[in-house]
């Protein structure tokens, strides 16, 4: 008994050891009256719950379950979860894509909105520029914030062209699917079209819009012009070996409709174009560019080659 | 001695050309007169290709209410109206005149007299000051004429000449302070008139002696102008530090000077009024420093509107071969220019002809929080933060931090020991910021 005294009085509390002491009766009450409290306000949330009750389509987590994740809003919502919102409230896919999930996503989403599936062009991001430093020599030297969108507002670039590429690398950071990489010779970016998902991040991140999603092509094999230079061909060509100076010989060329001139530059229509590989030999600076397609044969075997290009 | 309070840096003055008379530039062969040499709209051509034009004939008016009419530089033929290269290589329009002799519109008084008595009333001198196109020549190129119609409801009571010239290097208000002393005090007495104020002070930092000493002598021929010695310190010529340091008033955060009563002009500009009103001549001439440590002869050199950078380089004693840069503007707050065919404009105060080794920047290193550009900022912002929201495109954060008040002075970019490109950060976030709040504006 002395020594719980000095106990008390040296540490002014009570040990645990010391609970036999209390009122068994404190413990009880404090029970009851915590249970009780619980159940109030159980009651309480039962009816607000009931009164306020959100009735979510289930769809919209299966939808979700579905999407690959990313939220890298490439289809133009914030989130994969808007997107699945989005599309279970539209019942449909029109004007709806997931450019990560293509075709596959749309097989397995469309069961579940009972749609039938549309199948879709895969697309892929492209580069309109060739100016690397051999076609577009450096002409002054940047020294001042290392990204495009700041050197896109206070110069026209190294090499003079005021719609070529930068070569400062926006694209690849706002890249998420390491489809992109810096080619530290030529100082233009290069696109991975295996790992490319068509999200279209870096055809906002590039303050010059040279970037463009195409359709990518049986193979992968895609014809287009890498230049978006609008200037006359002369001050184009001053600056840059491979600009397009809107000659219109490839418009000439194209049998199909597909390549439209529109302020000293050509464009060539994804949709329309055929790969028959006209255009390009009269392109007087080169700068239609052939992607994966075969190396041209002797001159003579060409027209083998372009029946060749058309079957496959 | 008085200054402003907040921040500043004191950059090496390096005034070589100080000692140079103004040199007259004889004319070029053609020059490139650029519709927009205006902080506002560009103007509107007014002649065809072909056309016969003499010095000092209307070739552009300026319509917009902040926009400045443009005039021949020369007597010649216009030989086209295209686009060309401006110092940071994006194509502007321009008005491009074969020259061919040297005649004047006959109403212009060529004579080298001094004028003294002030004819014109109120209205008739802003007019005139409309006309001959004139923007502050200090190098942000505001349309001057809309500076002297005050806001109704609003009072001006001192009118600040600013002949600080605190950008290291450049030397052109300083030598037109020694040797256009009368003019510019009776252009000081016209703009008095205009804004109808009974006092006006001229600002001169005291590396400047001998310009104050001579303005000091002058003025007391002429009633209510005074001349005010200030401490040497970047960025003392700015507007608001200038008010600032000779009134110890401040201009709140969005506000104009006016509304603390006081409205600043540059002597560069007080001297253009001047030609306008009392000689009638328009703003189509303007002296330029060419400077730069390993360049022959540094000069002052009036210079007509449109003569390509590359004769007054020429003029100077040519392109020294170590040169690793030539900057249009002071080394703080201007740009270097990406080709040498650019024509003198209206805003060129300068240019100055860096050396290789001087012209690269620091290297670049992390920021490591010292703090130094937030005790130089003179506007009191804390650039770091502004920079790095910019960096990451967080436009409201930068907004927040009241990017709009930035006077672009550099001097946050100038103290920074890790060599941050701080200035072109924040100016990237302020243009953005100023077109955000612009859009705004309209929608709502």
């Amino acid at each position: 008994m002395q020594f719980q005294e000095t106990f008390q009085n040296v540490y002014n509390f009570e040990p645990a050891y010391f609970i036999k002491r209390t009122n068994v009766n404190e413990i009880i009450y404090a029970v009851i009256a915590l249970c009780g409290t619980a159940l109030v306000f159980a009651v309480i949330i039962f009816f607000v719950e009931l009164k306020f009750k959100v009735i979510e389509d289930p769809l919209i987590d299966q939808v979700q379950e579905l999407l690959p994740g990313a939220n890298c809003g490439g289809c133009g919502f914030a989130g994969c979860r808007n997107f699945a919102e989005a599309v279970v409230k539209a019942k449909s896919l029109d004007n709806l894509n997931c450019p990560v999930g293509g075709n596959a996503l749309v097989k397995d989403i469309s069961p579940l909105l009972g749609i039938v599936a549309v199948e879709k062009e895969p697309t892929v991001a492209v580069l309109r520029c060739n100016g690397s430093r051999t076609h577009a020599p450096q002409k002054v030297v940047y020294q001042g914030a290392s990204t495009c969108y700041f050197a896109h507002s206070l110069f026209s670039g190294e090499s003079g062209c005021p719609f070529g590429c930068l070569g400062l690398g926006d694209c690849v950071e706002s890249c998420k699917f390491d489809a992109m990489y810096m080619d530290k010779e030529t100082g233009l970016p290069v696109i991975l079209d295996e790992k490319c998902v068509s999200c279209g991040a870096c055809v906002k991140a590039c303050p010059r819009s040279i970037i463009e999603l195409r359709r990518q092509g049986k193979k992968n094999r895609r014809i287009y012009v890498s230049c978006i230079n609008k200037e006359k061909g002369g001050p184009a060509k001053k600056n840059c070996a491979v600009a397009c100076i809107g000659c219109g010989a490839c418009a000439k060329a194209c049998k199909f409709e597909a390549i439209t001139i529109a302020n000293n530059l050509a464009y060539i229509d994804g949709e329309k174009c055929t790969l028959c590989r006209k255009c390009a030999p009269v392109c007087p600076t080169h700068c239609i560019t052939e992607l994966n397609l075969p190396e041209r044969k002797a001159e003579k075997a060409e027209a083998g080659a372009e029946t060749t290009v058309s079957e496959s | 001695m008085k200054t402003f309070n907040k921040g500043g840096v004191h950059p090496p003055e390096n005034k070589i050309s100080a000692k140079e008379a103004i040199i007259t530039l004889a004319l070029p062969k053609t020059v490139t007169i650029p519709v927009s040499q205006v902080l506002g709209a560009p103007a509107v051509p007014v002649v065809e290709k072909g056309a016969k034009v003499l010095a000092g004939q209307l070739i552009a008016k300026g319509e917009a209410f902040i926009s400045a009419h443009v005039h021949s530089s020369v007597s010649g033929t216009v030989s086209k109206i295209d686009e060309v290269l401006d110092s940071s290589g994006y194509k502007r329009k321009a008005i491009i005149i074969d020259v061919d002799g040297d005649e004047w519109m006959p109403e212009i008084d060529r004579s080298p007299s001094l004028k003294k008595e002030i004819s014109m009333g109120r209205d008739e001198i802003i007019k005139r000051i409309h006309e001959s196109g004139i923007v502050g020549l200090g190098g942000a190129t505001f349309p001057s004429h809309v500076k002297l119609m005050v806001p109704p409801g609003k009072k001006a009571e001192i009118l600040l000449i600013n002949g600080v010239e605190c950008e290291p290097y450049l030397t052109s208000d300083h030598r037109l302070m020694l040797e256009k002393g009368e003019e510019l005090l009776v252009g000081i007495t016209i703009l008095m008139k205009a804004l109808e104020v009974k006092r006006a002070v001229i600002g001169i930092e005291n590396n400047k002696p001998d310009a104050i000493e001579h303005l000091t002598k002058l003025s007391k021929g002429y009633e209510g102008i005074e001349v005010c010695p200030l401490k040497v310190k970047y960025p003392q010529g700015g507007e608001k530090q200038l008010i600032k340091a000779v009134t110890r008033r401040e201009v709140p955060s969005g506000k104009l000077p006016v509304d603390v009563n006081a409205v600043v002009h540059n002597v560069g500009t007080a001297f253009a009024v001047y030609e306008a009103v009392q000689k009638n001549k328009p703003l189509f001439e303007r002296v330029v420093t060419v400077t730069g440590k390993k360049l022959k002869q540094p000069c002052n050199l009036l210079a007509r509107i449109g003569t390509p950078v590359s004769m007054l380089i020429e003029q100077a004693g040519g392109l020294p071969e170590s040169c690793g840069k030539i900057i249009n503007g002071g080394p703080m707050m201007g740009k270097a220019v990406s080709s040498m065919e650019i024509p003198v404009v209206k805003g060129m105060s300068g240019l100055v002809v860096m050396d290789e080794k001087e012209a690269p920047r620091a290297k670049l290193y992390n920021c490591i929080r010292c703090g130094r550009c937030t005790t130089v900022c003179p506007m009191g912002l804390e650039p770091y933060l502004i920079a790095a929201a910019s960096n990451v495109a967080n436009f409201e954060i930068v907004e927040k931090a009241c990017v709009m008040d930035c006077i672009e002075c550099g001097s946050c970019h100038y103290t920074c020991p890790s060599g941050r490109p701080l200035l072109d950060e924040i100016r990237v976030g302020k243009s953005k910021v100023g077109q955000i709040i612009r859009s705004r504006k309209n929608n709502s």
